[in-house]
């Protein structure tokens, strides 16, 4: 489990208290401003306040244990240095401080899994928007971490690699992953979430099924847009 | 170019190249001639010192420079940037301007005493390190400690007591190699090989901060503790470079600027090859200014780094310019 208790953030967050439990998609909504980034980061165990991984807080777990056990990949796609992809993607290998054989192969599979490998040598500043985006996902995964947590991660996607990297997503829980994504559309949060926190002014508002969490009275609520759902099963569609 | 290869070539040509600057100058020793009256001499007690500072202070000043461009982020970065050497050069001045330094360890102390000052204000101005108030609180501090340096380095001089302190301490300022003994070498090369290590240990936090700092502190890196290595290491490494040789710039960052396309780009792939690389451009630089006296003395080295490094990174950027359009 991965939980919070009484998360305050001054002007970010109000006192949020959750649990998350692993195997499964969670997904952060809100309207901008509402803290989604700050809670994800919280998770990520980089603000002070009490997050705690199998019952053991965070900020007094040695940074490197926590950074093998909690992946994070920040909003900004920020490349410093115009290094290949290869080499960014075994920036995620840096916590483990394991043999050269073993890193590279954690690098191959993590390349493999987001469709990269035939890019591998290629120059991070040579790549499309979506392969940019890709190659930093898989620097996370190289990582193999309990926990996935991605702060909007499919922004500058288009609409096949959407769906294959939420498959990914739902594989990686599958698997036992635990993986939280911040997400801006709320369909995706609707068919691809197992369960869906929606923040709104710091505060918790909602937190549970899709359905109960996405539910059109909440979003008339919080968002102040009278809207429905369309469709049904994975593929809904939200109409206002 | 893989790493161990680079560091090959710059090690091969470091070997060639440090027989050949103990052996020029303007007495030439032909190992294989006629014998030199006081070869021995020349060698152990002028050229010898002479080349193990211009390998330690170019050493250096490649490394911290290779660290701080990482650290910052910015391929436009330099040692200089932290307010270290401006502060330890005023420290020198100040030794100029009191008459102390006349004893032998009054130049280096107030040199250091100005680098321990600059490195004590980073860490009591930007510490902490937090998400978001770390790396630009600390460049703006380390600018405004550079700007408060050099305006302070100007009202000594212009308060200099005689001409004679006055071209002390102008000379001095410009930086050199020349006349130096075993006494500098001693002095500088324990904090030089201790700064070195320290940025080695640096060099998995730099590469983690390629990805920005959110990133890296999820990878593991507390930002703190990396800017206590970036300050102590970069600090000891330019404390001791000026407390022996006075401000030599363009090393730290132009020799990075240069090797960068032929790394992997991580800053710790650049670090040690930048050393090196350092090292032998300021080897070369001093030897030229032996080689090629002018009329009234030797080129100072600090003069000369800057009249060929200011051109070359002029052009450096001009293709740079060209690549963008």
């Amino acid at each position: 489990m991965l939980e919070t208790f009484d998360l305050r953030v001054p002007g970010r967050l109000d006192g949020v208290t959750t649990g998350l439990a692993p195997g499964s998609v969670t997904a952060i909504v809100g309207p901008n401003g509402a803290g989604k980034s700050t809670l994800l980061s919280a998770l990520a165990g980089l603000l002070p306040g009490d997050v705690r991984l199998k019952g053991r807080r965070l900020d007094q777990t040695p940074p490197r244990e926590r950074a093998r056990r909690i992946g994070y990949l920040p909003q900004s796609a920020e490349v410093a240095w115009n290094v290949s992809v290869r080499t960014l993607v075994g920036l995620g290998r840096l916590p483990h401080g394991a043999s050269a054989d073993d890193d590279a192969a954690a690098v191959d599979k993590a390349l493999a899994d987001v469709d990269l490998s035939r890019l591998s040598e290629r120059a991070i500043g040579h790549l499309s928007g979506g392969e940019r985006a890709r190659a930093l996902l898989a620097r996370v995964l190289a990582g193999n971490p309990e926990w996935i947590l991605a702060d909007e991660p499919l922004a500058s996607l288009d609409i096949a690699q959407v769906r294959n990297l939420l498959a990914r997503f739902r594989d990686l829980a599958g698997a036992g992953r635990g993986v939280v994504l911040v997400l801006h559309d709320l369909a995706q949060a609707m068919n691809y979430a197992d369960r869906v926190l929606v923040l709104h002014k710091g505060h918790l508002e909602a937190d549970g099924a899709p359905d109960e969490a996405l539910d059109p009275g909440v979003i008339s609520r919080i968002w102040g847009v009278d809207a429905r759902w369309l469709g049904e099963g994975h593929g809904r569609a939200l109409a206002w | 170019m893989t790493r161990p290869m680079l560091l090959l070539v710059l090690a091969i040509l470091l070997l060639v190249a440090v027989p050949l600057s103990l052996l020029a100058g303007q007495v030439w020793i032909d190992p294989f001639g006629s014998p030199v009256r006081n070869a021995v001499p020349i060698l152990a007690e002028l050229r010898a010192p002479r080349v193990a500072l211009a390998l330690i202070i170019g050493g250096g000043l490649g490394a911290a420079g290779a660290a701080m461009q990482g650290y910052l982020r910015n391929p436009l970065a330099d040692p200089g940037l932290f307010g270290i050497a401006p502060l330890a050069a005023l420290g020198a001045v100040l030794s100029f301007f009191t008459g102390l330094a006349v004893q032998p360890w009054a130049l280096p102390g107030f040199a250091f005493a100005g680098a321990a000052l600059a490195m004590v204000l980073l860490a009591l101005i930007s510490g902490g390190g937090g998400l978001g108030r770390g790396v630009t609180l600390f460049t703006l501090t380390g600018m405004m400690i550079a700007s408060l340096a050099g305006a302070l380095t100007s009202l000594v001089i212009s308060l200099s007591p005689n001409p004679f302190a006055l071209s002390e301490i102008v000379t001095w300022l410009m930086g050199a190699l020349e006349n130096r003994s075993w006494h500098e070498v001693v002095l500088s090369a324990p904090p030089t090989l201790i700064g070195l290590a320290l940025l080695w240990r640096a060099g998995p936090s730099l590469d983690a901060l390629t990805l920005g700092e959110a990133a890296a502190r999820s990878l593991g890196v507390v930002p703190g503790r990396l800017q206590a290595l970036m300050v102590l290491g970069v600090g000891l490494i330019v404390g001791s470079g000026v407390a022996a040789a006075g401000i030599i710039g363009f090393v730290g960052l132009i020799v990075p600027h240069m090797l960068r396309p032929l790394t992997d780009q991580r800053p710790s792939a650049l670090i040690m090859p930048s050393a090196l690389a350092g090292a032998l451009l300021v080897l070369i630089a001093d030897s030229l200014c032996r080689l090629f006296p002018l009329a009234g003395g030797e080129l100072r080295l600090g003069i000369a780094l800057s009249l060929v490094g200011a051109p070359f990174f002029l052009l450096l950027l001009l293709r740079l310019r060209r690549e963008l359009v």
